[in-house]
């Protein structure tokens, strides 16, 4: 399995935020987005993942299943957490798990992944925003998808949850998976490439 | 595809029965624009009467149109709506759903307390059942084009207001051949007049264009 992009253009507002962005992530591979503010980390994961569509070029992931979008086929783990504080932490999976069709087998493991168990029956409205972003971060454990976008997964995250992350990653990985991630701290995976945007379009072009 | 659509629902419908999610505010709505009328109008019961089903229907309208602000911000907000987008069922199908979570949290329990409310107006107790009936079905529309609407302003603040003003409009047939199925101009009710056969079909084509629109409104927010 690989994800390859090619000549991938992606526009904001009339602004080029990025041309003729070529590369490829092969399976148990993980790709480190870095870059200023502004230079098209977060463009590019959602232009991935068909949410903002490119304005030109092709995303295309090989040896995936063709008849749905390479976003259909990818968690995409954004700044905003998708978590509804009525319900509570269960529910919040349960919900996902049962949109998804993943069915309730692996709820709890997804919970135990990020330690979440002992935070089940409360609602998600009580938690930290460390403790929000394992509830967002445990979708990863609770539907398999090949491909992960991870927008900044460890804003908020205390050490030990930093490093329960990057079990499941590395597990991520060792099972075939692709890991594209927007991040700037070093999250150590054994087969890791980084690609760097440098500095913005516009102030580039300037 | 049917398990994301019944998820949704549940999901929704819990919601909205929490607390803070403003069923009752629909339900008290209704209820106080009802009550307003006969403090207009004055106590004349054949006029009273003969505006009872109009002024339901109207209460109906406003008291959907009030709750269709909460059907996308909440979800557009926090990021659900962007995992939604990547999820196995088409965003038309979320559409679907959204909106007949909708119903059932505002147009189905305002159907149902219409016959006590009608009371209040005088309204004649035979028209009851071609009411309630024009109701149930015409509330499905208005859900539809309400969560419509809710789509396209989705992301604007104050976009309530203009949800209003979008969909208003639309609402001008349902509120014709609703009042009209609800048996006031005909002199009598019928189940089976050409009116709710009118009724059902605006909602068969609210069923099919409303999901297809919101999504498309969604996508374009998204990006």
């Amino acid at each position: 399995m690989e994800l390859i992009l090619r000549d991938l253009v992606c526009e904001r507002g009339g602004r080029t935020v990025f041309a003729g962005l070529s590369l490829s992530v092969a399976a148990g591979e993980m790709l480190t987005l870095r870059g200023p503010n502004g230079a098209g980390k977060t463009s590019l994961l959602r232009s991935i993942a068909g949410l903002t569509p490119a304005a030109a070029g092709t995303v295309r992931l090989d040896g995936g299943d063709d008849g749905v979008s390479v976003g259909q086929q990818a968690h995409y783990i954004g700044h905003a957490n998708a978590i509804k504080p009525q319900l509570s932490v269960a529910e919040n999976l349960r919900f996902w798990a049962a949109f998804h069709g993943a069915g309730t087998a692996r709820i709890e493991a997804a919970m135990a992944a990020m330690d979440l168990t002992a935070l089940a029956p409360f609602d998600a409205a009580l938690l930290s925003a460390g403790q929000k972003r394992r509830l967002a971060l445990a979708r990863l454990a609770l539907i398999e998808r090949p491909v992960w976008l991870l927008d900044e997964p460890t804003v908020g995250l205390d050490t030990a949850s930093v490093g329960r992350l990057q079990a499941l990653m590395r597990s991520h990985l060792d099972g075939g998976g692709i890991i594209l991630a927007a991040t700037h701290i070093d999250l150590g995976m054994a087969r890791e490439r980084v690609f760097d945007f440098g500095t913005p379009a516009t102030e580039a072009a300037a | 595809m049917t398990g994301a659509l019944a998820a949704l629902i549940a999901r929704d419908v819990r919601l909205a029965l929490r607390a803070g999610g403003g069923v009752g505010a629909a339900l008290g709505f209704f209820l106080v624009v009802v009550v307003f009328f006969p403090l207009a109008i004055g106590p004349d019961q054949a006029f009273l009467r003969r505006i009872a089903p109009g002024a339901m229907w109207i209460a109906l309208l406003l008291s959907v149109l009030l709750s269709a602000d909460r059907i996308y911000t909440a979800d557009f907000e926090d990021g659900s709506l962007e995992v939604m987008a990547l999820g196995a069922a088409p965003l038309e199908v979320v559409a679907l759903a959204k909106a007949l979570a909708h119903w059932l949290t505002a147009g189905l329990p305002l159907a149902v307390l219409a016959p006590p409310l009608g009371l209040m107006l005088n309204l004649d107790i035979t028209l009851l059942p071609g009411m309630i009936a024009a109701m149930l079905i015409g509330s499905l529309a208005l859900s539809l084009l309400a969560a419509m609407g809710a789509a396209i302003t989705v992301g604007l603040r104050k976009g309530g207001l203009l949800i209003s003003l979008l969909i208003l409009p639309l609402y001008i047939p349902l509120l014709i051949f609703g009042v009209s199925a609800s048996g006031a101009q005909v002199g009598g009710a019928s189940l089976a007049s050409s009116a709710m056969a009118i009724l059902g079909a605006i909602v068969l084509l609210a069923v099919v264009v409303a999901p297809l629109a919101a999504a498309a409104a969604l996508r374009a927010h998204l990006r």
